[in-house]
């Protein structure tokens, strides 16, 4: 870290400034995390007393039970199908935004408009539009009757999540896309053309290698937030449901948790989401960061 | 611009032309729904031009959520953890840069590792933590043998009192306070600040926090533009945490209404669309108003964050 040439020596006024953040990072991150982990390994004996050790038994529970399996393979389905989608339809529409005909800036505007709505916000809204008897795309029901429904076919309901998880990532990739190919120089595509590489050439041998520390960033941040946001599309949504075709890790990790009262069960559950989660974070600092650079 | 062949330019029209209609469709559909009456929003396809039912629609999720109180519980949540977050992030970034001392790097660390692990991830413990919001202290202090100590030397023991945040507006913005990202951009911003400004400072006598007040904070008015316009549609949209902190329908956020007005056969009830509809937009609109109007600060912010 470049520090300060010149700084404050005032040692206990530097503890007091950054105290605060300290208490609420021990109290409501460390703290349970901590927590997780003592209770991922013990179990509530059935008529009360101390927490008992025990040992991996938890964990072996969760390996054992296909429903986390399920939802770990439901999760991932999620994850990657809606982070293709939604890193598809950004690099697309930036590409096209980054050639800056005339209106290129109001597109730049509203394509980030869906960015600001909440996810079960954008669940109630995709559950009405898709919803198998209002809203629009019933009307394939009219003309095939039961081709759609949601609520009791588990394809349609991962596709209805999938859109919508999708949808409302795609302007936060696009933001991104953007900022990445106008920060590469000018001259260098220009150069690229007169040497006769067309658009499309131009975008895979040079734009996209140039962009590829944003396209790892947003790789990562996709995936984490999909495991983040999930929550409030799925609540709104399916409910886990149609036969827990939706039933993704952090909503089943909360139904199991709040719903069946089981923390041993949901600790050892969130303690395996932890590590994939900072597995991911952790690759993209140190793998991505040092493979993929350019500069 | 490179080429201007007319194929071309017209391909990047059509395109972005048809990436518009996606992205704002859903949003279109949902006003449009909600400004008609309930035999026409039930009607397959729905009309995709607005009906004329619009005010009686609007009044009526309005007053059937009650959403008074709770957009003001929202915005009392997103202004508090906005502002909390800001302060927070200024001084402890204030802390690890203009301060020199062997522990900076551990605290930067233990705040930037935080990064990893939002609040859905670890929402159990978090949430059993929230009974009592100084447990974890007062467990530190009896290990660490630091209440003993005073017991034995005053005969006082130690014990912090309990502090529920169930059903409370601290329970709702503490939790979402401690920021990774924000002590990362105000650091970020900090070392941009060229050092000669400290060394003219101390030679005219300003001391550390007359230095952090007067003088930098001012100087990083667009960093806390960007960082407010962010933190205020992250805080506004929170769902799972106030869901499991609110019982009381006293302190209920807006965006938590939205399960309440889920319209669904299930319940036995008529699916009433057009009233949903309308709710989904009253809760959407703060932060779509916020991104639309603040956009550049909020872009910026986003990403210069660059984590």
């Amino acid at each position: 870290m470049s520090g300060k040439r010149v700084t404050f020596k005032n040692f206990w006024l530097a503890i007091l400034l950054i105290l605060p953040q300290l208490f609420l990072v021990f109290t409501f991150f460390y703290w349970p995390a901590g927590e997780a982990l003592y209770w991922a390994f013990t179990l509530e004996p059935p008529f009360g007393g101390e927490q008992q050790w025990v040992g991996w038994q938890n964990f072996e529970t969760v390996f054992a039970d296909p429903l986390y399996w399920n939802s770990v393979k439901r999760s991932l389905l999620f994850a990657f199908s809606s982070t293709a989608l939604a890193m598809g339809i950004g690099l697309l529409l930036a590409s096209f935004v980054d050639r800056q005909l005339a209106g290129y800036k109001v597109y730049r505007f509203i394509y980030f408009w869906p960015y600001a709505v909440a996810a079960p916000a954008v669940g109630l809204a995709f559950r009405f539009i898709f919803a198998p008897d209002a809203g629009f795309v019933s009307a394939i029901n009219v003309w095939f009757p039961g081709l759609w429904n949601p609520a009791l076919d588990g394809f349609d309901a991962m596709v209805l999540i999938v859109l919508a998880n999708a949808w409302s990532m795609v302007a936060y990739n696009f933001i991104f896309f953007l900022a990445g190919l106008q920060s590469i120089p000018r001259s260098l595509v220009e150069a690229g053309a007169m040497d006769g590489a067309g658009a499309v050439r131009r975008m895979r041998d040079l734009q996209l290698p140039l962009i590829a520390p944003t396209f790892f960033f947003l790789i990562v941040i996709n995936i984490t937030d999909s495991f983040v946001n999930s929550f409030g599309i799925v609540d709104i949504t399916t409910g886990g449901g149609p036969a827990r075709a939706t039933d993704l890790m952090v909503f089943k990790i909360y139904s199991d948790g709040f719903k069946g009262k089981d923390y041993s069960l949901a600790a050892a559950q969130s303690l395996v989401l932890m590590l994939m989660v900072c597995a991911l974070t952790f690759i993209q600092f140190r793998f991505v960061e040092r493979r993929v650079h350019y500069s | 611009m490179i080429e201007r062949t007319p194929l071309l330019n017209f391909t990047t029209h059509a395109i972005l032309i048809v990436g518009l209609v996606m992205l704002l469709l859903p949003l279109w559909i949902v006003f449009v729904a909600s400004t008609h009456d309930f035999r026409t929003v039930n009607t397959v396809p729905m009309p995709l031009w607005p009906g004329s039912h619009m005010v009686e629609n609007y009044v009526a999720a309005w007053t059937q959520s009650g959403f008074g109180p709770k957009m003001l519980n929202s915005l009392v949540m997103a202004i508090g953890v906005t502002t909390g977050k800001i302060a927070i992030a200024a001084l402890s970034a204030y802390s690890i840069v203009y301060f020199r001392y062997r522990l900076r790097m551990v605290f930067f660390w233990l705040v930037f590792i935080t990064l990893m692990l939002p609040l859905e991830v670890r929402i159990v413990p978090t949430y059993a933590v929230a009974a009592n919001a100084f447990r974890p202290l007062q467990v530190l202090l009896d290990v660490f043998g630091m209440s003993w100590l005073l017991e034995s030397v005053t005969g006082l023991r130690l014990v912090l009192p309990e502090w529920s945040l169930l059903n409370s507006y601290s329970g709702l913005i503490l939790p979402l306070i401690a920021t990774a990202t924000g002590t990362f951009l105000y650091r970020q911003f900090f070392l941009t600040v060229p050092d000669e400004l400290l060394e003219a400072a101390k030679m005219d006598g300003t001391g550390p926090l007359r230095f952090l007040f007067d003088i930098l904070l001012p100087l990083s008015k667009t960093n806390m533009a960007a960082l407010a316009t962010i933190m205020f549609v992250y805080s506004w949209n929170q769902y799972l945490w106030p869901l499991l902190i609110v019982t009381d329908p006293a302190y209920g956020t807006a965006v938590m209404q939205l399960q309440r007005i889920v319209p669904g056969p299930l319940f036995g009830e008529p699916p009433r669309w057009h009233i949903a509809m309308a709710g989904t937009l009253i809760v959407m609109l703060p932060p779509l108003l916020v991104v639309v109007f603040m956009q550049r600060w909020f872009v910026r912010g986003l990403i210069n964050q660059d984590k």
